[in-house]
């Protein structure tokens, strides 16, 4: 009856991945220099800065598809440039990374903050006392000891990231084999009443995610902490 | 010579507070002891020492080298002071061993990555403060004296031009404070910079003070004259209990006030 469908299965799982992955390493650099610059500083200045970073995580992902278009598209303040040199990202899949990426970004941002507020101001300062300039104060004392929290943040954000929807939908539309993630794919098709597909896409989305969890957990109960 | 003169007001909760203290040390008073309640600006003067806390306004020399003057914008970071800081809870890095963490300020942004030369020199230290055989212990392994040891070699490491020290011995038992505070009083007979200590405890300023200086509520006053002073009494308690706790406003000048 149906033979394993290649196109219809795996190549959304490797797409989603791949958005998903690419997403996580280019928020996890922008996030964590965030929260490094942010963590325990006071003021209207530092609150509204996080204010902004935190809205991905409560706006619809329509809101920020919309908002992206804004900014990418065609005629957009970037997207008008980028176009003048032959760079298109809309209903592309490096739209969608772009979509995955402002969407997981309050994921780790939140956490990676909360994990460097965790650390004893004592050990940071003991550090600059030592000659440590800031940037070695973050990469040998800050980073090591927040660690476990980053790392959980990343985890988290990237099985978000896989199973992205609104915003990709928006930027990236839904182009089987180019733009077409796991997500899109269930949703196709389950429109199209393809119940057998849908199905099937439903349970690796869930097996994936859950493995993700899984390994995020082990990983940070084991991971060294004194 | 350190001559500091600091003015820093803040809100600790709904209650203001204002430190403004301005003394002098001199070369021959090697080590200081900052006396005086919890919250009364001692741990502040440390932090605007080491370059840790800006002051609003006033000048803090180190010897030549001027660390901090608000007239002429000038501010040392911290990691330029070359001033050691032994904190309260001795903020050993938890995640390096003790070898490690003395090499810190010798390695690059690999901490655990230490070289032949710089571990051999760490070597000697740790031997020199009784603890060589700790090398390869994590510092959650250690007991309260071996820490302050190790977090000690570790200042020295640094090679400072002056060492801070925030209430060493509140971390410890009695019975341990007793004899820390001999083998401290023994190193610093061996160190060639300043040192300046933080306690709350009578008998750390019998045992080290060159120098005292009063702290209250955000004042701060030398007491020049605490040797001859204390022979008058049994103990350092009612010593330091019989001079008055609140102070004078600090004086414009930043020499030393002495007793009527």
């Amino acid at each position: 009856m149906t033979t394993f469908d290649d196109r219809g299965v795996l190549t959304p799982l490797l797409l989603s991945l791949r958005v998903a992955g690419m997403a996580t390493l280019v928020s996890f650099l922008a996030a964590l220099l965030a929260a490094w610059l942010l963590a325990r500083k006071k003021g209207p200045l530092p609150a509204f800065v996080d204010a902004c970073c935190t809205l991905p995580l409560v706006l619809p992902p329509t809101v920020l598809g919309y908002y992206l278009i804004l900014l990418v598209g065609r005629r957009g303040l970037i997207g008008q440039w980028l176009n003048n040199i032959g760079i298109n990202l809309i209903f592309s899949w490096q739209g969608a990374v772009i979509a995955a990426t402002v969407v997981i970004f309050p994921l780790i941002y939140k956490s990676a903050r909360a994990a460097f507020e965790q650390v004893n101001p004592h050990l940071e300062n003991a550090a600059r006392t030592l000659g440590a300039s800031e940037w070695r104060v973050f990469i040998s004392v800050a980073l090591p000891l927040a660690w476990k929290g980053v790392f959980a943040g990343l985890m988290l954000a990237f099985a978000r990231g896989m199973g992205e929807f609104g915003a990709t939908l928006m930027i990236a539309g839904n182009i089987p084999g180019k733009t077409q993630t796991l997500a899109l794919a269930i949703y196709d098709a389950f429109q199209a009443g393809n119940d057998m597909k849908a199905v099937r896409l439903v349970v690796i989305a869930s097996l994936v995610c859950v493995c993700l969890l899984m390994a995020a957990e082990f990983l940070t109960s084991r991971a060294r902490r004194l | 010579m350190i001559s500091l003169r600091l003015h820093k007001f803040f809100h600790t909760g709904d209650r203001p507070f204002c430190l403004d203290v301005a003394y002098a040390i001199s070369p021959d008073q090697k080590v200081t002891v900052l006396f005086g309640p919890s919250g009364s600006g001692k741990s502040l003067t440390l932090h605007c020492l080491a370059g840790l806390m800006r002051p609003d306004a006033g000048r803090v020399c180190l010897g030549e080298r001027v660390l901090y003057d608000a007239d002429a914008d000038i501010f040392v970071p911290a990691r330029r002071r070359r001033v050691g800081y032994m904190f309260q809870d001795y903020a050993l890095f938890p995640h390096l061993n003790v070898l490690q963490n003395v090499a810190y300020p010798r390695t690059g942004c690999i901490p655990s990555r230490v070289n032949a030369a710089e571990r051999d020199k760490a070597c000697v230290l740790l031997e020199r403060f009784g603890i060589g055989h700790l090398a390869r212990q994590m510092p959650g392994r250690l007991s309260g004296g071996q820490r302050q040891r190790a977090a000690l070699a570790r200042a020295l490491n640094a090679d400072p031009e002056l060492l801070l020290l925030d209430e060493p011995f509140s971390a410890l038992d009695t019975l341990l404070r007793e004899k820390l505070r001999d083998e401290l009083l023994t190193m610093f007979s061996r160190l060639t910079m300043p040192v300046v200590i933080i306690t709350h405890d009578p008998d750390d300023v019998d045992v080290f003070a060159d120098n005292l200086i009063l702290y209250d509520n955000g004042q701060a006053r030398s007491v020049a004259e605490y040797r001859s002073l204390r022979q008058q009494f049994a103990t350092a308690g009612q010593c330091l209990r019989a001079l008055p706790l609140h102070l004078p406003r600090a004086p414009a000048d930043n020499h030393p006030k002495e007793l009527a």
